[in-house]
């Protein structure tokens, strides 16, 4: 892990008397893709405008680097952000947009100018120097945008939701692009998106976060696979979340049926949640599984099948690139790595809280 | 395609008719009366009487009143737009609408309100008197002029300037803090020259009727500071030389339109130059 750059301590926001983050703790480490991911209302906007200085928490300190940097104005910070909504100087063309913060800190023209160039050919967008944002596309001008943040050679960068304004084809292009740019750079990238595909493809870290609190934080793999709770495993993907019991280490109960599992340490005959992602659920002849049912839907994604199964008095979401017609009566297997168990929220405030972190 | 074109047309008919009739007819009649006199032959004496010392001191008198008024109103408003704007409390709306509210009663009844409020024996004496502060002679002054200049017309820079502030995306404020700029920066740089087109359309809206102004300067100026607009205003109600006030009306309309001109400019470098 590299050196701690960004640590929110204790940090409590309230907005008209509005508890919008609660006592939340954050670690950001130099040169790291995180991403705040969320709902909308979660508190990531927040979180990121906090440590950009546009918000003040009500409580608790903002560390940067070492200094608290908590009543710092955002002027001060070592920090540059890329808007939601690009916030381009209209009344400037591209190079005085980009030389800005350059002209600001009174840089030399000589200087100003290479890196008016480099930023521009960063963002493959040579030769826009005399256009006026209006006459670019929006991802063009998202991309001046963040050169325009870039070439003050921040250590962070902050990004809020800067592709939620784009079509779905360039907003992937982006995020290759992003990937490409935080790589070239050396940076850290604190990255805001309510897109759970798009935080899964670039992020180093996640933080999934809902309700103010933060939910779970870990690699994209980890969050994918063994969300902790069943926010976390409904928010990222879809996912069958059943009641279950743990009858003892790797054997769950699920729907009246044994299956084998790898988890261990929930104690004997708990109950918990199972959580199976559909294109873990295996079809199979009903006579090989305890657990049998009947196909009720089938709709083609072109990659593959989305099929609904009743069985067990569950309505069971699968994904396969074997068809089943409607009516076929089958059997559900999964494999035993790929059920997820985690311990029931003993409230609804827990459930929000993500209690069992 | 052509049939629905015509049919369009023809729902311009009325609009045509009425540029013909009340902006083409009665500009043409003046530009007919300003350079004919009374029987009728072509002359550029009336255009040429602006030159005659009354006309002169009337004119430059109205040019500089109007100035310091436009001026007055800018520094007046554009404070309040600003703190309506960064406030975003709802209520602005609220606000800005309590600064027009005037606008709703009529122009004379408010410059006659002015006149009470100034008069030798008026509420601000009396007020002052009360209070033991030596009484102001304000009534007919030019002073009275500003007062009732600044008073009736600041609404029509509130308007334009709030119009524009509240267009700027404060995400584009936020932007300019983020890249390091202070707040004073970040006025200069950003707010200022994004507000321009505000400040062009309150300044031109503000400007042209206070060049031209006669009621103002007839209520609070008593008869003794005439402005040019008094100069026409008699041409055509006391002496009936429809010839000269046309005239004098040309050379009034040229500033105006020097003025929409200038304004145009600073609005395009508005929007092409930043620094």
């Amino acid at each position: 892990m590299n050196k701690e750059l960004i640590s929110l301590e204790h940090i409590s926001k309230y907005f008209d008397g509005q508890m919008v983050l609660d006592d939340l703790n954050l670690t950001i480490h130099e040169n790291e893709f995180v991403t705040l991911l969320g709902p909308s209302g979660c508190g990531k906007t927040t979180t990121l405008r906090i440590i950009g200085g546009f918000e003040s928490p009500d409580e608790g300190r903002v560390i940067f680097d070492g200094q608290d940097i908590t009543a710092l104005s955002p002027n001060k910070r070592q920090l540059n952000t890329v808007f939601q909504k690009y916030a381009l100087f209209t009344h400037m063309d591209i190079a005085e947009n980009i030389a800005f913060g350059l002209k600001i800190s009174g840089k030399s023209k000589n200087y100003i100018q290479d890196k008016i160039r480099y930023a521009l050919k960063l963002v493959n967008l040579e030769g826009y120097e005399h256009r006026m944002p209006d006459s670019l596309s929006g991802g063009q001008q998202q991309r001046i945008a963040i050169a325009r943040a870039i070439v003050n050679e921040p250590k962070v960068l902050l990004l809020d939701e800067p592709l939620g304004a784009l079509d779905l084809k360039l907003r992937q292009d982006m995020q290759y692009e992003l990937i490409r740019l935080k790589n070239e750079l050396g940076i850290t990238f604190l990255y805001v998106t309510h897109d759970q595909e798009e935080a899964l493809t670039m992020s180093d870290t996640i933080v999934v976060m809902n309700q103010g609190y933060i939910q779970q934080t870990g690699s994209p793999e980890k969050i994918y696979n063994e969300p902790e709770n069943a926010f976390v495993a409904d928010f990222i993907g879809e996912s069958n979340i059943i009641d279950a019991v743990m009858v003892r280490d790797e054997l769950v109960q699920i729907l009246g049926a044994k299956f084998a599992c790898v988890d261990r340490g929930f104690g004997e005959n708990k109950p918990v949640d199972a959580v199976i992602r559909p294109e873990d659920v295996e079809l199979t002849d009903p006579s090989a599984s305890s657990l049998s049912g009947e196909v009720t839907h089938v709709i083609f994604k072109g990659v593959h099948y989305e099929m609904e199964v009743m069985a067990g008095g569950f309505e069971w979401l699968v994904h396969s690139t074997k068809m089943f017609p409607v009516g076929t009566k089958v059997g559900v297997a999964v494999d035993p790595f790929n059920i997820q168990i985690m311990n029931k929220p003993a409230s609804e405030d827990e459930e929000a809280a993500g209690i069992n972190d | 395609m052509i049939k629905t074109h015509r049919v369009r047309n023809l729902f311009a008919a009325p609009y045509l008719a009425w540029i013909a009739v009340f902006i083409l007819v009665p500009l043409a009649m003046i530009f007919w009366y300003g350079f004919t006199n009374e029987s009728g032959a072509f002359t550029v004496e009336n255009i040429a009487a602006m030159a005659r010392p009354e006309h002169a001191k009337a004119l430059w008198r109205a040019l500089y009143l109007s100035v310091i008024s436009t001026l007055i109103c800018l520094l007046l408003a554009y404070p309040l737009c600003l703190i309506l704007t960064e406030r975003r409390t709802g209520r602005q709306g609220m606000i800005v609408l309590l600064f027009v509210l005037p606008m709703w009663m009529n122009f004379l009844l408010r410059t006659l309100a002015w006149q009470t409020i100034l008069e030798k024996t008026g509420i601000l004496n009396t007020v002052l008197s009360a209070l033991g502060l030596p009484a102001l002679n304000i009534i007919n002054t030019q002073y009275a002029i500003l007062f009732g200049m600044v008073y009736n017309f600041l609404p029509f820079m509130v308007l334009p300037l709030y119009n524009a502030l509240a267009k700027i995306d404060p995400s584009v404020l936020n932007a300019a803090r983020d890249l390091g700029a202070n707040e004073w920066q970040t006025f200069l740089r950003v707010t200022l020259p994004l507000s321009l087109p505000g400040i062009v359309s309150g300044v031109t809206m503000v400007f042209i009727p206070a060049l031209t102004t006669f009621v103002i300067s007839t209520l609070l100026g008593g008869s003794k500071i005439l402005l040019i607009g008094n100069i026409v205003e008699q041409e055509f109600t006391l002496a009936y030389d429809w010839h000269l006030g046309s005239g004098l009306s040309i050379i009034l309309m040229l500033f105006i339109i020097v003025n929409m001109v200038l304004s145009a400019l600073a609005d395009q470098n508005g929007e092409a130059s930043a620094l």
